[in-house]
């Protein structure tokens, strides 16, 4: 069993679900998945030109795990751009920084703050629920 | 226990709008007493702080959850600062219905 994958700190999602490239000659139904943390991981990197190893402590991982995922980001967005696919935002293995619990029966986002008591979905009221930051 | 649902329209019918601050109704739901009111909200094309206002706008209606598709960082620490539970919802073509649908369950 390989060992599993410490969760990545994604500061901020990124604020679009998806790119697409218009004016293409023939359109390509495919899609790249760009991760959270590698939307993190370019914007440190080349939006706040932050070095590897500063990068890699925000996000809470080792600087040669940072260069790999900054690299399969690059390839990524390299190959949307090159075969004209689109790029779609995936959740991938990353946390936010605010107490996010995701329901594992309708796919609801939500807090608990501290006056409720139980820990349920609010929308179908199950308990199937994981916290999304728990390393 | 109150709650609010951000709606595109003033309808029941109306679909549920995946912004939060820019959101151009709100819609208050009254679990115990099974009853819908709507609000517009008068921020929704205002040039900037909409999200900030809009969660004050909630805080002031006494809501306890709020539903949305997304929170941006400001309205996000202020409903937390507030205790109101954020749910998020991602999938579009919900209408208002199907959500006070859900909750009834």
């Amino acid at each position: 069993m390989p060992r599993r994958k410490r969760l990545r700190k994604v500061v901020s999602p990124p604020g679009f679900k998806g790119y697409k490239p218009y004016g293409t000659s023939s359109p390509s139904k495919d899609h790249v998945e760009l991760l959270y943390e590698e939307y993190e991981a370019i914007k440190l990197v080349d939006y706040d030109m932050m070095n590897h190893l500063d990068a890699s402590k925000l996000m809470g991982i080792s600087r040669p795990t940072l260069a790999r995922i900054y690299k399969t980001a690059r390839m990524k967005i390299a190959r949307a751009l090159v075969e004209t696919k689109e790029i779609k935002s995936v959740f991938g293995n990353a946390w936010m920084e605010k107490d996010w619990i995701l329901c594992n029966n309708c796919n609801a986002k939500f807090t608990l703050p501290k006056t409720v008591k139980e820990a349920i979905c609010p929308i179908c009221k199950s308990t199937n629920i994981n916290a999304l930051n728990k390393s | 226990m109150k709650t609010v649902i951000t709606s595109s329209g003033n309808k029941l019918s109306s679909e549920f709008d995946l912004r939060f601050g820019r959101a151009s109704w709100f819609c208050l739901y009254d679990e115990d007493a099974n009853k819908t009111e709507f609000f517009e909200n008068k921020y929704s094309n205002s040039q900037g702080g909409a999200g900030s206002k809009s969660a004050e706008f909630i805080i002031e209606l006494g809501a306890k959850k709020v539903i949305s598709g997304d929170f941006g960082p400001t309205a996000k620490n202020l409903l937390e600062e507030f205790n109101i539970q954020m749910v998020i919802l991602e999938e579009e073509n919900n209408t208002i219905d199907d959500i006070i649908k859900k909750l009834r369950k």
